[in-house]
């Protein structure tokens, strides 16, 4: 009997741009990155909500509530596209939410940064909604099945986000003289950490190479960071904004891009190591959620367990 | 670890009438009337729909990818079950 290779069978799927889906065999390094970077994509999302969520009740009007309402409820159902993704490896939802929940997880380290003017809920939806459609762009083609058709959904659901955010941007820069400066300190204080966002050089990153040589990932840390600052600048000149704290962020005529400072990768390890300003906070929120959602896991459990038995006993 | 979420439904979505069903996604939901609302709120808050199937994953009966090449070896020779396969005379405009 001829003996097939499961591994070459694998690497010509991949060479052919052919997708894997749960059930194909995969080798047990591709199944553990995908499972790590599945389920904190899925966390960034759920943690996400936290921050923006803090403003729903101080929105300044009501369409700007039901616009962030709307939002933060995308976010959450993401986060569930994401964690079946994930469990379609093999990784059950209540292990991935315990691992979020004792911290053995990470999720983005954006999210780790207070929200504290309303100009900052504009820059998140801006930036960091931005930065992250662009990554999510590329992973559309990602070579997972579950993940890449997870990605295509919500890559349609989230180019409202980063418009919502230009647009109450907007609004600000071009309002009063107050308006235009938490306008400009909202941006001060996001633009780094949104460029962190793609994560650590190309140079240092540790699970970069498998990731583009297993077509999970189509593109580099670096190649999408800067597409992200050509992309954003004009944006920002529109505005009639300046980045202060980048003093080398200019136009290369000769490269066709745009030359910018690397973000301090000594505050980015900080706080992905937990370190960050608001890394407890997030952590005892997602805790106390958890915590206070007990009874009606319990709840619902009881009452499917006893629907079950009378489905038997009919 | 024990299981907190109910079991996985898959979801099928109709985007018009007369338009077949197609999978979407899936979810976990305790019984069926749960399922139907969680799929509700979680793929069709923008219209994605008109009508909403979920069933039980583990209902679903799937081939297996080890086997595709033999299961689906014999449709794999039968060109005369395409249209293309047969001469019409050109003067014959409509067929």
């Amino acid at each position: 009997m001829e003996t097939i290779n499961l591994e070459n069978l694998f690497e010509a799927k991949l060479a052919k741009n052919e997708m894997i889906e749960p059930k194909d065999w995969m080798p047990e390094n591709y199944r553990k990155h995908l499972i790590r970077q599945i389920s904190q994509h899925a966390h960034s999302e759920i943690v996400g909500m936290l921050p923006e969520g803090n403003w729903i009740t101080r929105a300044p009007s009501l369409r700007s509530k039901i616009v962030l309402l709307a939002k933060v409820q995308d976010e959450g159902g993401h986060g569930l596209y994401l964690y079946t993704a994930a469990e379609s490896l093999g990784i059950s939802r209540d292990q991935m939410l315990s691992d979020l929940h004792t911290g053995k997880a990470k999720y983005s380290s954006i999210f780790n940064y207070p929200t504290l003017t309303w100009a900052d809920v504009a820059a998140i939806g801006w930036l960091v909604d931005g930065a992250a459609i662009m990554n999510q762009v590329m992973l559309q083609r990602s070579s997972y099945g579950p993940y890449s058709r997870a990605m295509v959904r919500i890559c349609k659901e989230e180019s409202f986000h980063q418009r919502q955010g230009y647009e109450a941007m907007t609004t600000m820069a071009f309002g009063s003289a107050e308006q235009k400066q938490m306008a400009q300190d909202a941006l001060n204080r996001f633009w780094f950490p949104t460029l962190m966002m793609f994560g650590p050089p190309d140079s240092e990153s540790p699970n970069s190479d498998n990731a583009v040589k297993w077509k999970i990932k189509r593109e580099t840390n670096d190649e999408l960071r800067q597409r992200f600052v050509n992309q954003t600048m004009p944006q920002i000149e529109y505005l009639g904004l300046v980045i202060p704290t980048d003093s080398n962020i200019v136009w290369n005529e000769q490269k066709q891009t745009y030359d910018f400072s690397e973000p301090n990768w000594v505050e980015f390890k900080q706080v992905i190591s937990g370190n960050g300003p608001c890394n407890k906070e997030r952590l005892k929120a997602r805790n106390e959620a958890h915590k206070n959602g007990e009874w009606v896991r319990e709840a619902a459990t009881a009452y499917a367990k006893r629907q079950k038995e009378t489905d038997l006993a009919a | 670890m024990s299981d907190s979420q109910g079991p996985l439904w898959e979801v099928f979505v109709q985007k018009k009438s007369g338009q077949p069903f197609v999978h979407c996604g899936n979810l976990h939901a305790f019984d069926k009337e749960m399922a139907l609302q969680n799929a509700r709120d979680l793929y069709t808050r923008r219209m994605e729909g008109m009508a909403l199937w979920v069933v039980l994953s583990e209902h679903i009966v799937a081939s297996s990818p080890e086997d595709q090449g033999s299961f689906f070896e014999p449709a794999n020779d039968k060109i005369f079950r395409h249209p293309t396969f047969y001469q019409v005379p050109d003067i014959i405009k409509h067929m």
